[in-house]
């Protein structure tokens, strides 16, 4: 039987089932299956904070979102094209992401009486009409998988286990993706089970298999590979891309990278994959707690190291005084926060951008510190670059925020020339810098360069240059303890203008306006990049014209960004938090500044978001 | 200014791994001076205080070592006794609250050509900063940690600490403290630590040798040294003090000599059958063959944990000297080791490698 094959532009497709399903992995594997294929993708994992969430719950649900299409894509996508619900909680935690018209595809195997009644479905969704408006699908996935696996020698329960990779085939099928990567996968990753290994391979087979005969799917469908610049692509996660412009950021250093880490969501991933590159010279330390964490990386940067430290929200604030400390002592130290969603424990496997503040401000005294903001996951490698050099640079702690959607979303990535990288080298001081009364040379850990206002960095074991840092104020140059209340003064303006000065080494912030007649800007930071770019398309598209403006820099603000909102009648700032960056552009610029604000632990929907930046727009023009 | 230059341990230069070249503190042929490790700063305790004595001790002290100056470290946290790295010329930093070995750790494990130590009290570091004190004895991270204990906090101006006894009056405390103290020995001990050992600031041969004892030691070396702050707790170590009453509280522990002490040696420690431990006994009555002979290098801790439960709050009977003294691989090796041996594995050079981990398994490429 011949089937008829339709070409699409774009797919949205979610997978979703108990955490216990694979649901994770399978969204995995279809992403590495359409990366290969050369489309423009971006995932969405969305799963419950507990390890081993109860079974069939809703608060169990765990769910993976996948965008790819043959131009390129800004976003996981607001809605699935089609959603694959391995059980009644899935369809039910799922069901009204999905526009009118969506497909549905439901594994019916467990749509027992008692698994509908857990979730709180009083009939069966699938017999009572409440799905009339989707195309649905009725699987025995489950069944099906035990059927092909049948003689396999698994136990029933095993067998059972590999019907995520049966849906995986059945979707493969439906959007034409080739397969040899996952079975190549499965064989790998268990290769020291080969009969799990085969039986996997199976119900991936006859997953595919299923589509290509059965009756109940008559089309399948091709997105073609997008248009992209040309070079060598890989797939790349936010905390994966984070930890490898760290490591990038010693070897182009040439000092060597210390890790001290306490585990934390999302934040734990930099910690593992850091730990597995010590043959670059990289050191990590799981420490006793987030203070320690710190402690150690700030005593690494006195030794001379790239002293870093990852976690999250609720670790800054276990960190604030060791930043403090980091602060006033002048030593270079990269803060990686993964934002979560807040206050205190929060949501920890959810996304939110609501620490700017407390980077900002979640210090005792006046105790300025950069701010640097990755925009998307392939973009966490030249952010983390960027917070180094600033702090290599500048002497100074710099705050790196990532959020949970950028650390475990993932993208394609061009793959930069290692040689095109920035060189962060720093030159260490080695000799002496001052001369005393009595005409004596010595050495003054606080006498500044005139351009940066950077202090020396003499790292001990070199001679001649032995001195003492502190916590307590210093003396101006002589870095000696210092009560003086002038000096103090001078010490706290002379500490926020280094920060400051920073901004004359940042690139102009840059306008996306395509005819330069826009009335309204939108202006972002950090991972909503990609819904309000996909936004302004969206609003574009509809013939509206309306200005993007991005921030990697939120402290300093890029010296044109005054001028910039400046020109614009107004200025709508989405955030994932109540308004914090609207406040500090409020205070900074006086700009009467709009917040659209959420914080529902998952990214803004493009759809949404047009909707408000067109609403402003009438309400502007037709002023 | 400055220039890019090749430090100990620091390699500068794009791509280079920057692993110390060195795995141990570089030695000077120079003579050192107690002069050499005075900084010129003015020290700042209140006249009397049991600090300078402390002071005075190392700077004496350090020149012995022989080590390169610009190759030890001291860092300290908060406290009377955490200002002391400003009055000593060596590399230094005076940090915050209890945070003193978590520092200390990054530096040590990530530059084993450095001597570091660190200067703590009584609060900063078993109040404040308990659990970093704990892990960087369990770790044997290659630390000399140098509790100062004075029973009290001085900086804040007299409050109860955690080695307070209880019952004591303070400011915070005015119908008595509360709080069972800590045995700072015995706490170590029961964090694994590898070398523990006990002085006192007023005698100087003692605090010396112990302190070289710690310096000699590879791994954390945690010394408690009894502490007078003349100000707010004065007198609070005079009966192992005064000669009245020292010969019967002090006892001077020595490796491979029996546990005698009182005037005229008329005391000892004997084995207690009945509670598995060690007990206090007039020679008289047991004999000298049973006294126990003092061996720092037992595996067992509970010997050294036996023996510092001998005193309690009232300081009877107080052994002073090294408790405990033995070897474990310290942490700071023990991750050099794992960095070199990741990089024994692997042939390519750094700029090879780096290209190589961008990529990954799995790429395509547009043309
Ligand atoms: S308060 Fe006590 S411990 Fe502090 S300096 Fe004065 S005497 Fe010494």
């Amino acid at each position: 039987m011949s089937k008829q094959v339709r070409q699409l532009d774009r797919v949205v497709i979610r997978f979703a089932g108990d955490s216990g399903d694979g649901m994770q992995l399978t969204g995995d594997r279809f992403t590495s299956e359409t990366a290969a294929f050369g489309n423009d993708l971006s995932t969405l994992p969305n799963f419950p904070a507990e390890i081993r969430a109860p079974q069939g719950t809703m608060a169990g649900v765990s769910s993976f979102q996948l965008h790819f299409a043959d131009h390129d894509i800004m976003t996981p996508g607001d809605r699935p094209d089609v959603l694959v619900a391995m059980n009644p909680a899935a369809l039910k935690a799922n069901v009204a992401d999905m526009p009118r018209g969506g497909t549905i595809i439901v594994d019916s195997h467990d749509f027992t009486k008692r698994a509908l009644a857990k979730v709180g479905y009083e009939a069966s969704p699938l017999e009572d009409g409440s799905l009339d408006a989707y195309q649905v699908h009725e699987v025995d996935l489950t069944g099906l998988t035990l059927g092909a696996l049948e003689g396999s020698g698994l136990s029933r329960k095993d067998a059972g286990r590999a019907k995520n990779m049966f849906a995986l085939g059945l979707l493969s099928w439906m959007y034409s993706r080739p397969t040899e990567g996952t079975e190549r996968f499965l064989r790998k990753k268990f290769a020291t089970k080969p009969t799990i290994a085969e039986a996997n391979v199976a119900a991936f087979r006859a997953g595919w298999n299923f589509g290509e005969t059965t009756e109940s799917f008559s089309i399948s469908y091709e997105v073609k590979p997008a248009a992209m610049t040309a070079g060598t692509y890989r797939n790349i996660s936010g905390n994966l891309a984070l930890s490898y412009g760290l490591i990038a950021a010693s070897q182009r250093s040439g000092l060597p990278l210390f890790l001290g880490a306490y585990p934390i969501t999302p934040a734990s991933d930099i910690l593992h994959e850091l730990s597995k590159h010590k043959r670059f010279g990289v050191r990590t330390f799981q420490a006793e707690d987030e203070i320690a964490g710190i402690g150690a990386a700030l005593g690494a940067s006195f030794g001379g190291a790239l002293g870093v430290t990852t976690t999250s929200g609720p670790g800054i604030a276990l960190k604030s005084e060791t930043i403090g400390l980091a602060v006033s002592l002048e030593l270079p130290l990269v803060v990686v926060d993964v934002q979560r969603g807040g206050p205190s424990t929060g949501l920890p496997t959810k996304t939110e951008q609501s620490d700017l503040m407390q980077a900002m401000y979640g210090r005792n005294g006046e105790a300025p510190v950069p701010v640097v903001a990755p925009r998307s996951p392939a973009d966490c490698f030249w952010a983390a670059l960027e917070a180094a050099r600033i702090a290599l640079a500048y002497r100074t702690p710099v705050m790196l925020l990532s959020d949970g959607y950028l650390a475990n979303g993932s993208e394609p990535w061009l793959i930069p020339d290692v040689d095109d990288l920035p060189d962060l080298r720093v030159d260490f001081a080695t000799e002496l810098n001052h001369t005393d009364a009595k005409g004596e040379a010595e050495y003054w850990p606080y006498l500044r360069d005139p351009e940066t206002l950077a202090r020396p960095w003499a790292v001990p074991g070199t001679p001649g240059l032995e001195h003492r840092i502190g916590g307590i104020e210093k003396a101006d140059g002589s870095g000696n303890i210092s009560y003086d209340p002038a000096n103090h003064d001078l010490m706290v303006r002379t500490r926020q203008a280094k920060i400051d000065g920073i901004a004359r080494s940042i690139p102009p912030i840059e306008v996306d306006d395509p005819s330069g007649e826009a009335s309204v800007l939108v202006l972002g930071w950090g991972s909503t990049h990609g819904p309000i770019g996909a936004a302004c398309r969206r609003v574009r598209a509809a013939g509206q014209q309306v200005a993007q403006a991005h921030l990697r820099h939120l402290n300093p603000f890029p010296a044109n960004l005054g001028e910039v909102l400046g020109k614009y009648e107004k200025v709508l700032i989405p955030e994932m938090n109540l308004g914090q960056l609207s406040m500090m552009v409020r205070a900074r610029y006086l700009v009467d500044a709009i917040a659209y604000n959420q914080v529902r632990g998952l990214p803004f929907r493009a759809e949404e978001l047009a909707d408000v930046i067109t609403n402003l727009i009438s309400d502007t023009d037709g002023e | 200014m400055t220039d890019t230059v090749e430090t100990p341990g620091i390699t500068g230069g794009v791509a280079d791994l920057g692993i110390p070249a060195l795995r141990h503190v570089p030695k000077t042929d120079e003579p050192q001076k107690t002069a050499d490790f005075k900084s010129d700063q003015e020290v700042r305790w209140c006249p009397g205080c049991g600090d300078y004595a402390i002071l005075a001790a190392v700077q004496g002290f350090l020149p012995q070592l022989g080590l390169k100056r610009e190759n030890i470290v001291f860092v300290s946290g908060i406290g009377c006794s955490s200002r002391f790295p400003y009055y000593l010329n060596t590399y230094g930093m005076h940090s915050i609250h209890g945070r003193a070995p978590a520092i200390a750790t990054g530096l040590s494990a990530s530059r084993p050509d450095l001597s570091v130590w660190v200067v703590t009290g009584d609060g900063d570091a078993l109040s404040i900063g308990g659990n970093h004190l704990i892990h960087a004895l369990r770790r044997n991270v290659n630390l000399k940690i140098l509790l100062f204990n004075n029973r009290i906090y001085g900086l804040t101006k007299g409050q109860y600490s955690p080695t307070s006894e209880v019952g004591k009056i303070t400011k915070s405390t005015p119908m008595g403290s509360l709080d069972y103290p800590f045995n700072p020995v015995s706490l170590a001990l029961g964090a694994e630590a590898t070398f523990v050992a006990r002085t006192i600031d007023s005698d100087r041969k003692h605090l010396t040798s112990v302190l070289r004892a710690a310096a000699e030691h590879e791994g954390t070396a945690l010394v408690e040294i009894y502490q007078n702050c003349n100000i707010f707790n004065d007198g609070a170590f005079d009966v192992l003090k005064d000669p009245s009453t020292r010969d019967d509280w002090l006892l001077r522990m020595e490796h491979g000599q029996p546990l005698r002490f009182g005037s005229e040696g008329s005391r000892g420690v004997v084995r207690d059958p009945s509670t598995g431990g060690l007990r206090v006994a007039d020679v008289a009555e047991v004999g000298t063959d049973a006294l126990v002979v003092h061996d720092a290098h037992t595996d067992d801790p509970s010997y050294a944990f036996a023996l510092s439960r001998l005193s309690g709050q009232d300081l009877a009977y107080t052994p002073i000297g090294v408790f405990r003294s033995v070897e474990r691989p310290t942490y700071d090796e023990l991750m050099t080791n794992q960095v070199e041996t990741a990089q024994g594995a692997s042939d390519a050079d750094s700029a090879t490698g780096l290209t190589a981990l961008l990529r990954g398994n799995d790429t395509w490429t547009v043309v």
